[in-house]
């Protein structure tokens, strides 16, 4: 069982191993509203804790996409990409952004619990 | 709920931005835009009065007709864009003008400076204004008032709308305009505010009528290519420059029996008789599915700077992001292409006629 984590800019981790699936929680796809279009980073491509890595757009606006952790993309997912509605039908399933190899496993101490998340998303 | 001139609006209602921007398409959406400024001019002089302040025809306007019109600046630059219309009243002129809500405060100022003395500038704060757009519109306001189906495009009058629910039957008092801001048939509907609620009500009791917020307001007036106040014109952009020529009237051109006379005729005339202004606002189309968005900055095929877009969407309707932009006159032409730089990255745009979505205004 994977477990999943959220960061403050409202996205979640769900690790596996040395890995992570990272897409934007209900609360966020809720808060956009349609989505129209994503943008994802290229494949092999190394990022920083809090880079931006992607973008989500909605009728109403854009927002970035940024990366949790320290890690290597490893697989985008071309069919949010085909499809960015998929992130408003299933934003912690089949609208999953991009997956990372973890350079840094130590920094998702940092990162909130889903209880955690749901009080600050609350009170945000 | 977004802050919006002054008045806290909805973006989107429950069905959301993309759903109430097909459902108007389909259908009929109701908008609240009481924050829109609703005035009158009054007075013999009103008619004279007002078309010294705009490059367009008031004075041969008929009773009943409603006509888009331009307040410009002494540097011939737009102060705002409204609808004005004549209204038939057996004590003289009564000019009914409908503004932008962020500009209305500043227009009723202007308009009592500088005509104030020959006519009467009356601000309506207790109106509110309802538009319903789309093609079903009229088959709904219908059950309620019939006459209205009598309208044609840019027409308007009085009618009473017929309210009945919960088993009461009230008449509500409107003026109505065939008119809006989607690029569809459909109506604005200014009513006093103590029954703006009630009319609301029976027309969302309508199966065609559904709710729709700013979000969806702005992505159909765009497919329209219709111009945003603050996004697309602003007071440095003259009707000419805004690809508005079509709003001046023969009659108030170089030529005409009225040519001139309004703030910065000079400059406004010069730009339309000798294609001297130096930009233009125009439509354009993404090659590929990237949103293009106001102030995304445009470049030419050698990389050189071209301009700016203004208002830029995914159009839901057409399923393409377009936009609206200024560009250095030489690169309006249709056809042009021109780099749109997103996130570091060109977007491949081409200029296109506008609207985006066909009008289907029903001119009778």
């Amino acid at each position: 069982m994977a477990t999943i984590q959220y960061t403050e800019d409202h996205e979640w981790l769900s690790v596996e191993a040395d890995s992570a699936t990272i897409g934007i929680t209900q609360h966020a796809q809720d808060a956009l509203g349609d989505v129209v279009f994503v943008d994802l980073p290229e494949v092999g491509r190394h990022f920083a804790a809090k880079d931006v890595a992607g973008v989500v757009e909605s009728v109403k606006a854009a927002a970035d996409v940024y990366m949790p952790v320290d890690g290597e993309v490893i697989e985008v997912n071309e069919a949010l990409r085909a499809d960015p509605s998929l992130a408003n039908s299933d934003p912690q399933g089949a609208g999953w952004f991009f997956k990372v190899r973890l350079s840094k496993p130590a920094q998702l101490d940092a990162l909130m619990d889903e209880s955690a998340y749901r009080s600050f998303s609350a009170s945000a | 709920m977004v802050a919006f001139a002054g008045y806290s609006m909805p973006v989107q209602y429950p069905m959301g931005v993309l759903a109430e921007h097909l459902h108007t398409r389909a259908s009929a959406g109701l908008f609240d835009v009481s924050h829109m400024g609703q005035l009158r001019l009054l007075g013999s002089g009103a008619a004279a009065a007002f078309e010294s302040l705009m490059p367009v025809d008031v004075i041969d306007l008929a009773v009943g007709k409603q006509r888009y019109g331009l307040l410009l600046n002494d540097a011939g630059g737009i102060l705002d864009d409204l609808m004005f219309i004549k209204r038939d009243l057996t004590s003289g002129a009564d000019i009914f003008v409908v503004v932008n809500g962020a500009c209305k405060v500043a227009d009723i100022a202007h308009l009592q400076e500088r005509i104030g003395a020959r006519c009467t500038v009356l601000p309506c704060p207790e109106l509110a204004l309802l538009a319903l757009q789309g093609p079903l519109a009229v088959v709904a306001l219908q059950r309620l008032c019939p006459q209205v189906a009598q309208l044609v495009f840019m027409s308007g009058g009085y009618f009473n709308v017929r309210s009945s629910l919960a088993g009461a039957s009230e008449n509500i008092e409107c003026f109505i305009t065939r008119s809006g801001y989607t690029g569809e048939d459909g109506f604005e509907i200014s009513v006093a505010a103590a029954q703006a609620g009630l009319l609301a009500r029976a027309l969302l009791a309508q199966p065609e009528v559904k709710p729709v917020g700013l979000g969806a307001r702005n992505s159909l007036r765009l497919e329209a290519g219709l111009c945003l106040y603050g996004n697309d014109l602003d007071q440095t952009t003259t009707p000419v420059e805004a690809s508005l020529g079509w709003a001046i009237q023969k009659v108030r051109r170089s030529a005409g029996a009225r040519a001139g006379g309004f703030p910065g005729a000079a400059l406004v005339l010069d730009q339309l008789d000798a294609a001297t202004a130096r930009r233009k606002r125009v439509g354009l189309r993404a090659l590929e599915r990237v949103p293009v968005r106001e102030h995304t900055l445009l470049q030419d095929a050698d990389g050189q700077p071209a301009g700016e877009v203004t208002s830029g969407v995914l159009g839901p309707t057409i399923n393409q992001p377009v936009a609206m932009a200024y560009v250095p006159s030489a690169h309006a032409a249709i056809g042009t292409r021109l780099n749109a730089m997103v996130r570091g990255k060109a977007i491949a745009m081409e200029v296109v006629s506008m609207p985006f979505v066909p009008n289907r205004y029903v001119r009778g």
